[in-house]
């Protein structure tokens, strides 16, 4: 094989595994809109907050340590312990699901039957209220995330492609466990929200509450339910994206990649989200590769936003969105 | 009729009407200042078809809410199987067994037929989450008998040729019969329907008749309707309740309301003093 296509296949390789992270949090965002019809602002945030949390439990991180120390004086900062990354996952988990309970008790409750936009602009609230508090809680510092995913280049795959091509593929090792912890993490949704009653229940809740409530789900559980569930997908891309770029608060910008993922898979379809993924992580990859010389590069900061305008003009449900249907 | 409460009648027809399932006691339903249910008792016996009817603006939905919780009354009391039910949310008063129909049609517009009725087994649903998502154990029993049950309704109500279609593709009559599905399939102790009828031809007036009367007949399931269709009523049901202004002016079988003063003057219309 000639180099070039060679080192095209290679780019597409990594782009796909790019689209996978981005797959990630496009997930949190179409899990909510689904059973609640909010679009969630906030998901970018909980991804960073999530990271964050993870970091200062396995580091015995004091929570609110400058605070503690500017009001009391005290110089508190570590408890002097180190949590294992498995049970501190589990524990962050549970600070994401009181996180969830919060949100509805506080904010969601209160707003039922509200108009879409009103929702909306809560989550911007939200968001910000949450990037505060996870400063003031973990501190701004920039942290490094070691859960003990291995990092760098995937040696088995060089080998062998240097074996077969005469040219090594550099992989990096961290993108494929994102790859398949994503795969799972969709498996498992699919069953949870296909097969179970609770599943079920969630998609009556977002299609029509009045139904809902007669056929007797009681919509404070779903949403509860519903927002713990976001928040996990949060701690996984955040985890991911964490243990890639460390976890600092451009972490929160990720949902702006979301963005045109969504707009391309359509807001409503976790395989939408999936393949949406792949399709921005490998366009923005090979469109850089083949035309970015042309035009003096740095396409990958734009190429998804004008795909997404490009798909708003001429297909607004996105790929898989669910084609309004409306009768008159 | 028996002149004590809980016992039960013999209908015309000879159907054998039980105990009281449900009483209404002096219900008052106030929105901020307008009276939308003044001081109404009535009473709903286990096996019976009760109507509630009146004219627009009489209070009929917002008693039916009361019901089924959607609304809580300032004022009254509701005994359902004998014990009083304390100020309970819609999904609570749902898995008490009592399920509903709306009068402008709530069903999961993205859902296909059979997933919808199958939310009316939500209830009946016991497996845990993990048992369910792999479709082991407990969880499939239960969707198997579950399954029996939809399917045994989807039979009934004749919805076997849609029961793929989303809900959002069908006609309006047919919405409706998908509605009752619903509730049917949560093998409900009282049934509440709020026009049934509502917008429909002669010829599916007749068929949605038809089916809350083999629904009654043969799941002996008791029912409580609003319609507006006066011939429809008289026909159906076994014991009527009149509402005209938020209050209750008739009461008794179809032929005793029929003969009543008030109920004819609020539907010929008098002035009200």
């Amino acid at each position: 094989m000639p180099d070039q296509l060679l080192f095209g296949t290679e780019v597409f390789l990594n782009g796909l595994m790019a689209g996978v992270l981005y797959a990630l949090v496009a997930l949190g965002f179409v899990l909510i809109y689904k059973a609640s019809g909010i679009f969630n602002y906030a998901q970018g945030v909980m991804a960073l907050f999530a990271a964050l949390t993870l970091v200062g439990i396995m580091d015995g991180q004091v929570p609110f340590a400058h605070l503690i120390n500017a009001v009391f004086g005290t110089e508190v900062h570590h408890f002097g312990w180190n949590i294992p990354s498995f049970l501190a996952i589990i524990l962050t988990m549970g600070v994401m699901v009181a996180l969830a309970w919060i949100v509805q008790q506080l904010i969601f409750r209160h707003l039922v039957n509200q108009e879409p936009i009103i929702l909306f602009m809560a989550t911007i609230g939200l968001a910000y209220f949450m990037e505060g508090f996870g400063d003031i809680m973990w501190g701004s510092d920039i942290k490094k995330l070691d859960v003990g995913i291995p990092q760098g280049m995937n040696a088995l795959i060089d080998e062998v492609t240097y074996g077969a091509f005469g040219y090594g593929f550099f992989i990096d090792n961290l993108d494929i466990v994102a790859a398949v912890i994503a795969t799972i993490l969709v498996i498992l949704l699919v069953l949870f929200s296909q097969y179970t009653k609770q599943g079920r229940a969630m998609r009556a809740v977002a299609d029509d509450h009045q139904a809902a409530l007669s056929v007797g789900i009681s919509l404070n559980f779903i949403w509860v339910m519903v927002w713990s569930v976001a928040g996990f997908v949060a701690l996984v891309a955040g985890i991911m994206w964490g243990a890639k770029s460390g976890v600092q608060f451009s972490l929160s910008l990720i949902a702006l990649k979301a963005l045109p993922v969504l707009m391309l898979g359509g807001f409503t379809s976790i395989p939408g989200a999936i393949v949406g993924g792949l399709i921005i992580g490998v366009g923005e990859k090979m469109f850089e590769f083949l035309i970015g010389p042309m035009v003096g590069g740095a396409t990958e900061n734009w190429f998804a936003y004008v795909l997404a305008l490009l798909f708003l003009v001429f297909r607004p449900q996105g790929l898989f969105g669910e084609k309004i249907i409306e009768r008159v | 009729m028996s002149e004590n409460k809980n016992e039960g009648y013999v209908t015309a027809d000879g159907r054998k009407i039980g105990g009281t399932l449900m009483e209404m006691k002096n219900i008052t339903l106030r929105f901020g200042g307008v009276k939308a249910i003044t001081d109404i008792s009535f009473d709903i016996k286990e096996g019976e078809i009760r109507a509630i009817i009146g004219p627009n603006g009489a209070g009929k939905s917002s008693m039916l809410n009361v019901i089924s919780g959607f609304y809580v009354p300032q004022e009254g009391e509701v005994w359902y199987k004998g014990a009083r039910r304390p100020s309970m949310k819609p999904y609570e008063v749902a898995r008490q067994g009592i399920a509903r129909t709306f009068q402008n049609i709530a069903l999961f517009e993205g859902m296909t037929v059979l997933d919808n009725v199958m939310t009316g087994r939500l209830n009946h649903m016991k497996a845990n989450m993990a048992q369910q998502a792999i479709w082991k154990g407990a969880a499939e029993k239960e969707e198997v008998a579950n399954r029996e049950v939809v399917e045994k309704v989807i039979d009934f109500l004749e919805i076997q040729s849609i029961r793929k279609t989303p809900v959002a593709r069908l006609p309006y009559g047919l919405k409706k019969r998908v509605e009752l599905a619903r509730a049917l399939a949560a093998e409900p102790s009282l049934l509440l329907l709020d026009e049934p009828m509502a917008g429909m031809n002669v010829e599916e007036k007749e068929d949605m008749s038809r089916f809350i009367l083999d629904v009654n007949d043969e799941f002996g399931t008791t029912i409580a309707l609003i319609e507006h269709d006066m011939g429809v009523v008289m026909d159906l049901s076994d014991r009527v309740v009149v509402m005209d202004y938020g209050k209750k002016i008739g009461d008794g079988t179809p032929d005793e309301v029929r003969n009543n003063q008030d109920v004819i003057d609020a539907y010929l219309g008098v002035s009200h003093d």
